[in-house]
């Protein structure tokens, strides 16, 4: 399980964050993650639970927002579905994922004395 | 403290981050990728389902006489047995023990980095754990991703792990002896690459009767060629 490396990760940059501010607790961590990230939103909530215990984040909220997938064309921008073929249909170019590969500490909640 | 009426109440203080939960794992990677590049090595993260045939495709290039001198590095969640595999083949080889993480990251890689010197080298392969999930995740310092895929795996294994597909360069549709055996169609895998691969690259081949590592041997003959050239695109 990855997700507990990626917490791991999580969990030192808001310390970092933290003692920069010097805040003594952490009330809201804010993350995003992409549907084709390869990271498993549920398996990192349970893996936070674990792994924050003693830290600043021990009360904290986790919010996850979920990103989904944008492929579109490189040449015309048209939009392409999930699960089409990787080729815009219109000028032959193949496609790139514009988000939803995302793995993002979006912005935190401290809490200042 | 709250400033605005000295109630003595903490302050809730917003801070925006807007920074990947991977920056630190893709610092090291480019450091990585330094490494290689200094030394014109071509350097390959090779991945796939565990027994997809990874480090037999290694010990099939290594009967090929490529003319490239090659190492490896295979990570192993208990043993050694592919880094032996591999020496025994001819390519000098260490295991990175993983332990529990079903994955290799940059500083793994680094780390075995000071165990092999790059000097002399033209392609040195890190063989991932086999697992097609995880190991998409972290990048390397790799020039190319290569996903060695077997025809026995089904048809839809493009489509049930696209992470690990879209990330790859090669795709290397392997065991294709046993095709006879099986009821897979080739055309069907390569339609599940097509929706996951934006341009999609395979080469079949058999590392049981060498069918194919031809053309697996001139794409890698042609990849660390264009890394001299300055041609080779940075790995993703
Ligand atoms: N028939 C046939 N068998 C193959 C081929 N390539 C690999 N095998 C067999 O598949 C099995 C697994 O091959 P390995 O090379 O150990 O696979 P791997 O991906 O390195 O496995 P892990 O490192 O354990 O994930 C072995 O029994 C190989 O002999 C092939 O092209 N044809
Ligand atoms: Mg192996
Ligand atoms: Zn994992
Ligand atoms: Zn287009």
């Amino acid at each position: 399980m990855h997700e507990m490396s990626i917490v791991q990760a999580l969990l030192d940059r808001v310390e970092a964050e933290a003692e920069a501010h010097a805040a003594s607790a952490v009330v809201v961590v804010r993350v995003a993650i992409g549907t084709q990230s390869g990271v498993e939103p549920d398996l990192v909530r349970s893996a936070f639970d674990l792994a924050r215990a003693g830290t600043r984040c021990a009360e904290a909220e986790l919010v996850i927002r979920s990103v989904e997938a944008v492929w579109a064309c490189v040449a015309c921008a048209r939009p392409l579905a999930a699960g089409e073929r990787l080729r815009c249909p219109r000028c032959g170019a193949p496609a790139r994922l514009a988000s939803g590969d995302e793995i993002l500490l979006e912005r935190l909640e401290l809490e200042v004395a | 403290m709250c400033e605005d009426c000295g109630c003595g109440d903490p302050a809730l203080v917003p801070v925006e981050v807007q920074e990947s939960l991977l920056a630190g794992n893709d610092r090291v990677a480019r450091h990585n990728r330094e490494h290689f590049l200094e030394h014109g090595v071509l350097a390959l993260n090779l991945m796939g389902s565990p027994g997809s045939g990874k480090t037999a495709l290694l010990e099939a290039t290594a009967r090929a006489h490529t003319g490239l001198r090659i190492a490896a590095v295979s990570g192993d969640l208990a043993t050694d047995r592919d880094a032996r595999r591999l020496e025994a083949a001819g390519i000098p080889a260490r295991s990175i023990t993983t332990g529990s993480a079903c994955h290799l990251d940059a500083e793994m890689v680094h780390h075995a980095l000071h165990h092999q010197a790059l000097a002399g080298l033209d392609v040195f392969v890190v063989e991932n754990v086999g697992n097609l999930v995880c190991p998409a995740v972290y990048d390397l310092g790799q020039n190319a991703n290569v996903v060695v895929l077997s025809v026995t795996e089904g048809e839809d294994k493009p489509l049930k792990y696209p992470v690990m597909f879209r990330k790859a360069d090669l795709v290397v549709l392997t065991k294709i002896d046993l095709l006879p055996h099986l009821d897979v169609s080739r055309a069907a895998i390569e339609d599940a690459l097509a929706r996951t691969m934006p341009e999609p690259a395979v080469i079949a081949l058999s590392a049981k009767t060498g069918e194919g590592v031809e053309r697996w041997v001139a794409w890698l003959a042609a990849r660390h060629a264009g890394l001299a050239a300055g041609t080779a695109a940075a790995g993703s």
